[in-house]
């Protein structure tokens, strides 16, 4: 059992990490756009952080289920209901069967990801379930989700360890103003100097053209040497092309795999929600980083989630430690996505016999390459990335 | 500029450049690398994405970072330049020119002042080389087209080009894996499935490979059209330079 969709909103979609290997043979990745926002979600419900998420644009769904469920939303607010009542996000959710999961109005954000306890039984089709619509693969029939489908649960009644205090703040405020940082390249040198200075400097609108594949900005001509045209190449999630129109447009998930117009810059990873988040009329300025930062940044984020998740798992009656976010330098991060102040469930007080004071079970901030340790009831756990 | 240049695309990539030329020298230089690159298997790579003239390479930087990565690039790009790459594989994909599966037939062999059955052996003649693949799953980037068949694009594209048409763009041919929009010039048709997300090897072209289109006729085609929908059809692969017909 699982769901039903009553109402399919406007663009629903399975998603998850996407397809690792394939873009040699012209496939695109895919995978959810908000890369940050559907791991959350299922670290919240106790899921593998890359498990399959519905991902919802702008007007939500409306489904039943159709078995008990514990489910999580992140993302972009798009004042999910239960039943009529507003949903918290961010938090995991207890569903009973018959239970209605509608949204309302945009409040902020233009997506959002709905992460269920135990997975979704979609297939995997080259290693992922994200769905590709160009190619009408992978996810639901490789579609979005329409009226009257069902969706089953992969596994059933699964029930994540310490489920009420399995929340967290939001890590980031979407404002709709985003300051987000880049790293140069790889064709910076076919712009003037100007063309760069203009990019950094300069406010850039989302126009209407914003999808899975990309979004088309509007602002002040980036000025190229000569022309816009290089021979085909690879293109990454993030990379800002700029066409001989002189307005940069983000690469995002459904992106072609190659591309013949220059890149001036690549946006981190760790500020990618930003523009996964961005719809018409939202602004985006630039900031350069070098590249030793932007990877440094993107570690933290990683050993932020392990953290994250090990606190929910091994939660002992206090929440440890936690790394700082990444984003708390940026100037949209609002609380830097800690776990919530939540009161120590009453069936476990904080200072039971069983608990032990958050110093020791801290986390060791000189993590390995490859792995990430952390100490919890005296106990240490090496998690391995990847 | 120095090549090969190693630059960043990004937090979790970065291009190995070998020039800034479509030629077959350029391409075999990054095929025989992402074949070391492959052999080599640098813990924290987990892919490589070939194109005409450079390599892009994602990476964890939580298992190599930049500076890591660049430096054993380096040392393999100095002991590897002239990687022999072995002969070349070539896949015959039976085409048939004209009619309703070839509408601007006509219209290449009048733009460039043959007959239709010129343009057919023009275009059946050569083993085209695949640059890569690209823009949509499984679509083939080939070299080597003959310029007398050369024609422009549609002035408007068609909504929805058919999976497997062959057409003209300029001085590109190529096959269509899947049902696109597109304003290529369409000769012909193919009963082969380029891609079948089905398939355990869902793409059936590799870059590096060589295609040579074979005329066929409508009985020829209805055949291997069927059996391909049987999923018994088994395309015809030789090494270059051996006999050319099986």
């Amino acid at each position: 059992m699982g769901f039903k969709v009553l109402k399919s909103g406007l663009l629903t979609t399975v998603q998850d990490a996407g397809r690792r290997g394939y873009q040699r043979y012209g496939m695109a990745v895919s995978g959810s756009v908000d890369v940050h926002s559907y791991i959350y979600a299922n670290i919240l419900v106790g899921n593998e952080p890359t498990e399959a998420v519905l991902e919802v644009t702008l007007m939500g769904p409306t489904i039943e289920f159709t078995s008990p469920s514990v489910i999580a939303i992140t993302g972009g607010d798009l004042t999910p209901r239960i039943n009529g009542e507003p949903a918290q996000m961010y938090k995991a959710l207890r569903i009973a069967k018959g239970d209605v999961l509608s949204f309302g109005h945009i409040k902020s954000g233009c997506r959002a990801d709905i992460a269920f306890a135990g997975g979704l039984d979609i297939d995997e089709i080259m290693g992922s379930r994200s769905t590709y619509i160009k190619a009408g693969l992978g996810g639901h029939h490789g579609r979005n989700l329409q009226d009257g489908d069902m969706v089953e649960f992969r596994r059933e009644n699964v029930i994540p360890a310490n489920i009420d205090i399995r929340e967290m703040d939001p890590p980031i405020d979407w404002t709709g103003d985003y300051t987000v940082r880049v790293v140069l390249g790889p064709e910076e040198d076919r712009f003037t100097d100007a063309g760069i200075g203009t990019f950094l400097s300069s406010e850039y609108k989302v126009t209407n053209s914003f999808d899975r594949m990309g979004v088309r900005l509007e602002g002040d001509v980036i000025e190229h040497v000569n022309d816009a045209n290089v021979i085909s190449n690879g293109i990454p999630f993030g990379a800002i092309q700029v066409p001989d129109s002189g307005q940069p447009i983000i690469m995002l998930s459904d992106r072609q795999t190659v591309g013949g117009y220059t890149k001036i810059a690549t946006i981190i990873n760790v500020d990618m929600p930003m523009i996964a988040q961005c719809k018409a009329g939202d602004s985006v300025h630039f900031k350069a980083i070098n590249i030793y930062e932007a990877q440094e940044l993107f570690v933290r984020q990683k050993k932020y989630y392990f953290a994250l998740r090990d606190s929910f798992d091994n939660y002992v009656g206090k929440l440890g430690s936690i790394p700082e976010s990444p984003l708390i330098h940026n100037n949209n991060a609002v609380n830097a996505g800690k776990p919530a102040a939540v009161k120590a469930p009453e069936n476990k007080p904080a200072d039971s016999a069983g608990s032990i004071p958050a110093q020791q079970r801290d986390v060791k901030k000189t993590a390995q390459a490859g792995t990430f340790s952390a100490t919890v009831n005296g106990k240490e756990y090496t998690i391995s990335f990847n | 500029m120095a090549y090969p240049l190693i630059k960043v695309t990004g937090d979790t990539s970065l291009a190995v450049i070998f020039g800034d030329e479509i030629s077959n020298e350029m391409n075999e230089k990054v095929r025989s690398f992402d074949e070391i690159l492959d052999n080599e298997k640098i813990p924290g790579v987990y892919e490589t994405v070939p194109t005409y003239c450079q390599i892009t390479i994602h990476y964890a930087p939580e298992i190599i970072r930049y500076n890591g990565l660049k430096e054993r690039l380096e040392q393999l790009l100095m002991r590897s330049h002239h990687a022999a790459s072995s002969g070349a594989t070539v896949i015959e994909i039976p085409v048939i020119y004209g009619g309703e599966y070839g509408p601007d037939l006509d219209y290449v062999a009048e733009h460039n002042g043959l007959t239709k059955e010129e343009v057919i052996k023009l275009h059946s003649n050569p083993e085209y080389l695949i640059y890569m693949l690209g823009f949509t799953p499984g679509f083939p980037y080939l070299g080597g087209m003959d310029e007398r068949i050369a024609t422009p694009r549609l002035t408007s594209p068609r909504e929805k080009i058919p999976a497997g048409s062959v057409g003209i763009a300029g001085k590109q041919t190529g096959v269509y894996p899947m049902d696109t929009p597109g304003g290529w010039q369409l000769i012909g048709r193919t009963p082969l499935t380029l891609y079948d997300p089905r398939n355990s090897n869902p793409i059936l072209l590799d870059a590096g490979m060589h295609v040579r289109f074979v005329p066929v006729n409508q009985k020829e085609y209805d055949e291997i059209l069927n059996q391909v929908e049987d999923g018994v059809y088994v395309p015809k692969v030789y090494q270059s330079g051996s006999k050319e017909e099986a």
